[in-house]
């Protein structure tokens, strides 16, 4: 993984605050538990029924019933619960997640988010992304600033099928942390050595910058 | 007074499934998925079935099974993409997809459980998940009315169950079954392992018997329930 990357994913962590229950999606969100310290206060949450996710484990050491909902073979701590699917989408549609991070195709400057389908090219289902996305209490997006292609994926209006409509609080990139306001999107910070030229280049949709510093990360 | 024993054979349990089922499967990825009872789908080749599960499992496991052998004509789920063979199968027509939201499939399993027609929820209302549904006003915002599901069949694995048919389940592998358990007519659960009637203590029961049809005991789990190595 690129040095931005993870730098971006160790920022991402910054914002879980103590007492926090949090659902990390599938892909780069599920990597911001490893930039939090052990002992911290944090209750994370997985679609497939399990509250308190204890520590990934290898192959040879894994319960073959207890994995979270990308597949991956986690553990429990003290104080965790195992619970059907229906509570847990009680526990993400009644408020009780304050916050989850997802991972996206597509973001607009009116939070509207498009990661679940590429019409023709990649139609896997949402699984339990547009509750997730709809319904917790805040929701962050980590993401590549650009596509693969170098496209922008921070648009005025998402071109691709909706996950949820104006839902995204803020956005997590390898260039910068940018906060969806009821101006559009706004500069928070910058990754190191980007300039607030670089972030504008690489965004499709006009970005509000604040007066004063902007603090890098 | 003495509750019924439900105890008896997979292949006689499954036989009792008529071609043209609609089959509720547990299961969220390997934990809960009733491999055994899925191979004896397909060794009694049916045919034309209706499949309800959350995922169509990997490539070769699982759902994949049902899906090469030709038996399935529709599939309700949330997610398909770790089996890029079912995506394919859509995409061709072969079979029939109906996506859900992941908790809108738990929900309307427990809405059919529960004896309801259905309820209203505003869950991808600005999405096409939303397309094409009643909508209603309830206390002035718009929602939109998810019908319940229910099947002819649930098809379970329990970690543990008794011969009345209290089950328990292990970890992450409880998810969608005690709800498929409430919403079929006939609930067939296959368990790692058989007990006496008490000892599963009554605070303990997961799904309670009365649910539970039939009981079959798996005391040897094929490959596909180990750990998958990636």
């Amino acid at each position: 993984m690129s040095d931005a990357k993870s730098r971006m994913i160790a920022r991402a962590a910054r914002d879980i605050a103590p007492g926090m229950t949090v659902n990390l999606g599938i892909g780069l969100p599920t990597q911001v538990v490893n930039h939090l310290p052990g002992d911290f206060p944090v209750c994370l949450h997985t679609e497939n029924g399990l509250t308190g996710i204890g520590p990934t484990l290898p192959h040879d050491r894994a319960d073959r019933n207890l994995i979270d909902a990308g597949g991956a073979y986690v553990s429990t701590i003290p104080g965790s619960a195992f619970f059907d699917s229906a509570t847990s989408f009680a526990l993400v549609r009644s408020g009780r997640l304050d916050l989850t991070m997802l991972g996206a195709f597509e973001v607009a400057e009116n939070g509207d988010l498009a990661n679940w389908k590429i019409p023709g090219k990649f139609s896997p289902g949402a699984g339990g992304g547009m509750e997730l996305a709809q319904k917790a209490r805040r929701v962050a997006v980590l993401t590549t600033h650009t596509d693969r292609a170098g496209n922008p994926k921070l648009l005025t209006r998402c071109t691709l099928p909706l996950t949820a409509a104006g839902c995204v609080d803020r956005i997590f990139t390898d260039m910068a942390v940018i906060d969806v306001t009821p101006a559009g999107f706004a500069l928070r910070e910058l990754a190191q050595g980007v300039t607030i030229e670089d972030v504008k280049q690489a965004t499709g949709a006009p970005l509000h910058i604040p007066s004063g510093a902007i603090p890098t990360f | 007074m003495r509750l019924p024993d439900k105890t008896g054979a997979i292949e006689g349990a499954i036989a009792a499934i008529p071609d043209g089922a609609t089959i509720m499967l547990g299961g969220f990825g390997v934990p809960g998925t009733p491999f055994l009872m899925i191979q004896e789908l397909v060794r009694q080749n049916k045919r034309d079935l209706t499949i309800i599960k959350n995922d169509a499992n990997e490539t070769g496991m699982g759902v994949d099974h049902l899906l090469v052998a030709g038996c399935v004509r529709r599939l309700i789920t949330t997610h398909l993409g770790l089996n890029a063979n079912a995506i394919r199968m859509m995409n061709e027509g072969t079979i029939e997809v109906e996506f859900c939201a992941q908790g809108m499939l738990a929900e309307r399993i427990r809405a059919g459980g529960a004896g309801l027609k259905g309820f209203v929820t505003d869950i991808g209302i600005d999405t096409e998940m939303g397309r094409g549904k009643q909508r209603v006003e309830i206390g002035g915002e718009v929602a939109m009315i998810e019908t319940a599901l229910r099947a002819d069949v649930a098809l379970l694995h329990a970690a543990q169950a008794d011969t009345f048919g209290n089950l328990r389940f292990a970890a992450t592998a409880r998810n969608f079954s005690p709800l498929m358990a409430m919403a079929a007519d006939t609930v067939i659960v296959e368990a790692e392992e058989i007990v006496t009637l008490g000892t599963i203590a009554p605070e303990d029961v997961h799904t309670p018997g009365p649910f539970v049809d039939h009981v079959v005991h798996v005391p040897n789990l094929s490959e596909e329930y180990a750990v998958v190595r990636r």
